[in-house]
């Protein structure tokens, strides 16, 4: 791997992107192995800098690290410190004294995880800053696509949703563009960048337009805060032209993939059945999300060859 | 950063030898050696010959004008002497060929009343220049009560704004541009509809979209620029728009001075040299307000200032702590200082942009004290000296030691300037 960190999908190269994935689906493999750990990062100590609720992520990354045999400390603080204008400074100095080979943080404001390379001499590993980037999550979910599909390269991929503040939208973009897919995003007009053209994706407002047009169609959870704010109106309007609708994929002739980053507002975005149904491969994504961190962890950190 | 007084008392005599000299009050620009007697000009001729107690100072391929003046800068005292003190201030403006600034009125308690006004004339005293202060439209900043504007006046205040509280309330605006008529004083509004800022954290562009950071975009400004400029085409009034950052905002005020609108505007050093592809490395010391926009604005800037529309510099000195910059990108405090580095900055943009040393130099002076009505001391005999010499052309990279504010927050520094202000003579001071 070319990359020091991993802080967005958008700084790497297609190369270090494609030997994440591949190695990721070695990782698989061991994942359903009746012993899951491997010894490759021995003695190495990752801290979780979680300054955003989580439960799903941290999970995730506790897991490969102890299916690593990494030494692993957590450390949440909640978003309020940080408002209260707590040094990230001086947390981060408090944390590097401690002497930790990498930190997986997670940070509501965007670039977050690129200062923190200012500050400390460990490996950093972005775990979602602000409406910027989650990148293991993208990582993810391009592995799940190359499993489903064999390749990801000139696929249709849809993205559903409020694309405006997804860090989950931006990162599966960067990440996807480079690996040759087609790319799509659809949403309320007014929760969707002005210029996002120019990052080589297109768009529309029509929802059964993108359905029709994709292989997959990742649909992401729109979050609470913005109803009733004004911005997004109902959650029946939002259901009613944007949500993944049993009786919408009905209409369609071909059958695509349903994909979900989690956790799932049922009834909202997406039906239960749907994302129950055979067409969701929502419970892949999970397992893979433990197998890509394990490969991100250890190309970043380890120095043992892994056995095949 | 240097924490000594950078300024000492002049003893004696002066000569300033073989320097050419640009005084555009005076109509002046040719090679004249100027004697100074402690704060006084006694002579300005073709030659003067030394003489043994004369102090010479070489400035040969130096030009020697007035001291500049800055219509908008930050010294935080009171209330905020741990980024800034009038006295910190004004050695920062001094080191930087400053002779007079007129400062915000943002300080706690915000200057809003006659009586603090004097507070900051009295404590000017103490320094190497004058110090002009901007008193508040409203009392507070609070956008609701007229301050009051006649005493302010009355005790030094040059003109009056919010500073960075924008007047959301157009009443109240119309309000400020009708009774400021009868004190002759312009009415300065940070140009900004918040509503449409929307918490920006940059200019909402294809940086911001890469960067995941939320837009604040050019029509935030364009927009209020061009109420506040509907307003005073109808009621009359001084207007003058700080730190303007877009192209759309220049189309408004170049269209409202077609219709002889009474508008002036200023433009900062970073507005005018750098584009938001400064912030990809997410530098909170680049995060300013108004934000720093596209390449497309930039160049619009650019020739606003040589076609007129914009006429000054004014460098929105904000002096901010380390604690304050070394945040997110959202906690992070918005402003840089520029006092030191503006001349530098300014005259490696324009001079690239083909615009004449004269020009330039009309940007730091007559241009802004004709905006506020200040009166300087021009260079002529008997006059007291406040007088800049500068050397157009030395390459030089902008280091912490040159900082002199009290604060250190400046993405300009360790790039290259061109053009330095070498001596600056003002009130029976000089630079040391």
């Amino acid at each position: 791997m070319d990359t020091k960190h991993l802080i967005g999908l958008e700084k790497i190269s297609i190369s270090d992107i494609n030997e994440i994935i591949d190695t990721g689906f070695i990782f698989r493999d061991i994942l359903e192995r009746p012993i899951k750990r491997v010894p490759v990062l021995t003695g190495k100590n990752i801290v979780n800098l979680f300054f955003e609720n989580s439960t799903r992520t941290k999970i995730s990354f506790e897991l490969a690290e102890k299916r690593l045999s990494a030494d692993v400390t957590n450390f949440s603080a909640s978003s309020s410190s940080v408002k209260k204008g707590e040094s990230l400074k001086d947390t981060i100095q408090n944390i590097h004294s401690m002497k930790m080979d990498c930190v997986v943080m997670r940070h509501p404001v965007p670039g977050s995880c690129y200062q923190l390379t200012n500050y400390v001499d460990s490996v950093v590993v972005n775990a979602g800053d602000g409406t910027h980037e989650h990148p293991t999550q993208a990582l993810l979910d391009m592995m799940s696509i190359k499993e489903k599909f064999g390749k990801i390269k000139n696929l249709n991929v849809g993205i559903v949703g409020d694309i405006l503040h997804s860090r989950v939208a931006l990162s599966n973009i960067f990440g996807l563009v480079k690996a040759g897919a087609k790319v799509k995003v659809c949403g309320p007009p007014h929760l969707i960048q002005k210029n996002i053209e120019d990052l080589g994706v297109s768009v529309t407002y029509d929802v059964d337009n993108l359905i029709e047009w994709a292989d997959v169609v990742n649909v992401l959870r729109i979050q609470k805060e913005r109803m009733g704010v004004g911005i997004i109106p109902s959650i029946r309007e939002y259901r009613d032209f944007f949500g993944i609708t049993a009786d919408r994929l009905a209409k369609h002739k071909k059958e695509i993939v349903i994909m979900h980053p989690g956790p799932i507002n049922r009834g909202v975005e997406i039906d239960s059945s749907v994302a129950d149904g055979d067409q969701a491969i929502i419970l892949d994504q999970v397992l893979n999300g433990v197998a890509i961190r394990m490969s991100v962890l250890y190309l970043l950190l380890g120095n043992n060859e892994l056995e095949k | 950063m240097n924490l000594k007084n950078n300024f000492r008392r002049i003893e004696g005599f002066i000569l300033l030898k073989n320097g050419r000299v640009y005084d555009p009050y005076m109509n002046c620009n040719k090679e004249l050696d100027i004697l100074i007697e402690n704060d006084r000009i006694v002579e300005v001729e073709k030659q003067i010959s030394i003489k043994k107690n004369y102090n010479v100072i070489e400035c040969k391929g130096y030009i020697i004008t007035n001291g500049f003046v800055d219509l908008h800068v930050h010294f935080r005292e009171p209330g905020f002497e741990f980024k800034e003190t009038i006295l910190t201030g004004a050695r920062s403006a001094f080191s930087g060929g400053y002779t007079r600034v007129c400062t915000m009125p943002n300080t706690n308690p915000v200057i809003d009343s006659p009586e603090l006004i004097n507070c900051i004339v009295q404590e000017s005293m103490k320094t190497p220049i004058y110090i002009h202060p901007i008193g508040a439209i409203t009392k507070g900043q609070k956008g609701l009560e007229l301050s009051e504007i006649g005493k302010m006046v009355s005790q030094g205040a040059v003109a009056i704004s919010d500073d960075g509280l924008p007047v959301q309330n157009s009443q109240i605006m119309r309000y400020a541009l009708e009774y400021s008529q009868k004190f002759d004083i312009p009415v300065i509004n940070h140009a900004e509809d918040l509503s449409l800022v929307n918490s920006g954290l940059m200019h909402e562009g294809d940086v911001s979209l890469r960067l995941g950071l939320t837009g604040n975009p050019d029509i935030a400004e364009s927009s209020m620029v061009f109420r506040d400029l509907s307003i005073a085409e109808y009621v009359g009034g001084k207007i003058h728009i700080p730190h303007v950052s877009s192209k759309k905002s220049v189309e408004v005020i170049k269209e409202f001075k077609s219709r002889g609108i009474n508008v002036t505007a200023e433009v900062s050093p970073h507005h005018l040299s750098f584009s938001d592809d400064i912030l990809l490395d997410y530098d909170t010391n680049a995060k300013v307000a108004p934000p720093i926009r596209s390449k497309i604005d930039q160049r619009s800037l650019i020739d606003a200032v040589k076609d007129g529309v914009i006429d000054c510099i004014a460098t929105d000195h904000a002096p901010h702590s380390l604690e304050d910059k070394e945040k997110d990108f959202e906690n992070a405090s918005c402003g840089m200082i520029g006092l030191e580095s503006a001349f530098g900055l300014v005259n490696m943009t324009l001079s690239k942009a083909k615009l004449d040393l004269e020009s330039i130099i009309d940007l730091f002076t007559i241009n802004p004290s004709r905006i506020f009505n200040i009166k300087q001391n021009t260079i002529k005999a008997g006059n007291k000296a406040e007088i800049n010499v500068l050397n157009p052309d030395l390459h030089w990279v902008f280091k912490n030691s040159d900082i002199y504010s009290k604060s250190s927050n400046s993405p300009i520094v360790g790039r290259k300037l061109k053009g330095q202000v070498i001596v600056t003579i003002n009130k029976g001071y000089i630079t040391s």
